[in-house]
This record gives structure tokens, C-alpha cells and sequence, in this order.
């Protein structure tokens, strides 16, 4: 598996799991990092490493208003991780409806054996 | 009522190591169960439209193994195997998974089968693996293109030009 062994990836930088809780919470619309801090209940310069990490993979943007920097989540830079995710899904889904044509079946049969 | 989503797999990454696989079915969790331990119907969902099954032993009791080969549409094989652990009849699974290409990423599926009101069952595949590299190696298994393709998108992304 080729992959870099720092938090300069996308797949890296999300596997910390405050750094998901952050994408979470940006998920809902634009922060302030206080707001983070209050919710995380975690120190605002951890808060602040995390934010610099999502940063630096393009996940998170940044632009200030008036005195407040307000952060946001960029999916482009989470869609290979969407992307990698889905051919998973894709192979389960294509199982589960033949799964169903069985399933079909076996209902079919135990009707007839009712009958 | 039924609708689209409920189709499809879900699949959720709950932690660093794990993998949740959920989805519903409109047959009782017996029915499930039959199908996910009888080696004839397992032959004929298993590989989704990704190849044949080529061989399915099931020795259903616990520390009994179990051994799938696949076909794949490419022309090669894929085994997998693995022991029960674990067998509540109707409700409940947990058994090893080893993927022979990878001999020394064992993971642990608990597979489980909750009646749901309608008559139904509700399917939860929970999937741990020892490290989260063997889990996302897991994952990247069910991309045809492979992981590498989506590493490629994301350098593209990450140094535009």
C-alpha cells in the first residue's frame, strides 16, 4: 500500500479521530474556533493543531470576518476518501441484491411447502 | 415503506480499526441466516456481479472453518477462510476472516441478524481488523481501480496545476 507516512494526506489527516469530530462539526456550516472549543471541550491550541493538519490537506478553509476566523469543510479534497469508501459499498450492495433474489426464493419455496 | 436507500449497503468506518457494513431485508433474520451459512445460496451472493464462486465449505460449528474461492471476472482467484468463533442460531455470527492474498491481516467479523418489526431483518456486518492499515487495505479490496487511483486524485487536488 503505497502511502505517505505523515498527516499530508487526506486519508491520514481524517484517521485522528478529533480531526473527524472537527469535519463533523464544520459539516453543519462555518465556525469560529471557539465554537469548536466549546464543543470538543479540548484546548484551543490542540483545537488549532487539528485545524492546521485539516488545512494542510485542503480539507478545511479558512477566511477571516471582521476579528473572527471562520473555518469550513471543502469535500474536494474528502472526495477521494468518499470515492475509496463507495467501491467497498458498491461490492456489498451488488452482494446484498443477489442476496435478495435468495432470499426471494426461499420465501417462494416456504409458501409452496404451506400450500 | 420501502426506499432507495435502504438498498443499499451502508457502510461506516466506526473506528481506526473497524468497518460497519448495515442494510435491511425483507425476509425473516432464519431466512438471512440460511442464506449466509449454506454453502449453496452463499454461492450464489457472495461474489456479487464480480466474478464466480468456485468453491464454498462451511463447517458450521464453532471452531469449524470455513473457505470460499472466488473467481474473479479478471481470470483470477480470490480465497478467503476463517473459523466460527462464535453461533447463536437466527441472530448472531462471529468467525476469523483471513484473505489468503494477505495472509497476515486477520480480521474478526461479528455478523448479526435482528428481526425488525415488519418482518424483516435488519444485517450488521462489523468488520475489525488488528491495525487500521490492514482495515483500509480491507476497504481498498473492494475498489476495482484500486486505491492507488484515488491517491492519484487526491495529489491532483492537493497540487493543482
Amino acid at each position: 500500500m503505497a502511502r505517505a507516512a505523515t498527516t499530508s494526506d487526506a486519508f491520514n489527516a481524517v484517521a485522528e479521530p478529533r480531526r473527524r469530530q472537527i469535519l463533523d462539526l464544520l459539516a453543519g456550516g462555518e465556525r469560529p474556533v471557539n465554537d469548536l472549543v466549546e464543543e470538543m471541550r479540548l484546548d484551543q491550541p490542540l483545537v488549532s493543531k487539528h485545524l492546521r493538519v485539516l488545512r494542510e490537506v485542503g480539507a478545511v478553509r479558512v477566511r477571516d470576518v471582521g476579528r473572527q476566523r471562520l473555518y469550513r469543510v471543502d469535500a474536494r479534497a474528502l472526495k477521494p476518501i468518499a470515492d475509496w469508501l463507495a467501491g467497498y459499498e458498491q461490492l456489498w450492495t451488488e452482494r446484498f441484491e443477489a442476496l435478495d433474489e435468495v432470499l426471494d426464493d426461499l420465501k417462494e419455496r416456504q409458501d409452496g411447502d404451506r400450500d | 415503506m420501502e426506499t432507495v436507500t435502504d438498498r443499499r449497503a451502508s457502510v461506516t468506518l466506526p473506528s481506526d480499526t473497524e468497518i460497519l457494513i448495515t442494510r435491511q431485508f425483507d425476509a425473516s433474520p432464519e431466512l438471512v441466516y440460511r442464506a449466509y451459512t449454506t454453502p449453496e445460496l452463499v454461492s450464489r451472493w457472495w461474489v456479487g456481479q464480480r466474478g464466480v464462486m468456485k468453491s464454498c465449505e462451511i463447517d458450521l460449528r464453532v471452531g469449524g472453518k470455513w473457505r470460499y474461492v472466488m473467481e474473479a471476472n479478471a481470470g483470477f482467484e480470490v480465497a478467503f477462510h476463517g473459523v466460527y468463533e462464535e453461533i447463536v442460531p437466527d441472530a448472531k455470527l462471529v468467525s476469523s476472516e483471513v484473505f489468503e492474498g494477505m495472509p497476515d491481516a486477520e480480521s474478526r467479523s461479528i455478523i448479526t441478524f435482528d428481526g425488525t418489526g415488519a418482518g424483516g431483518t435488519l444485517l450488521r456486518v462489523l468488520v475489525g481488523h488488528a491495525t487500521r492499515e490492514h482495515r483500509d487495505a480491507h476497504v481498498a479490496s473492494g475498489m476495482e481501480d484500486g486505491l492507488q487511483e484515488a491517491m492519484d486524485a487526491l495529489e491532483g487536488l492537493l497540487r493543482p496545476a
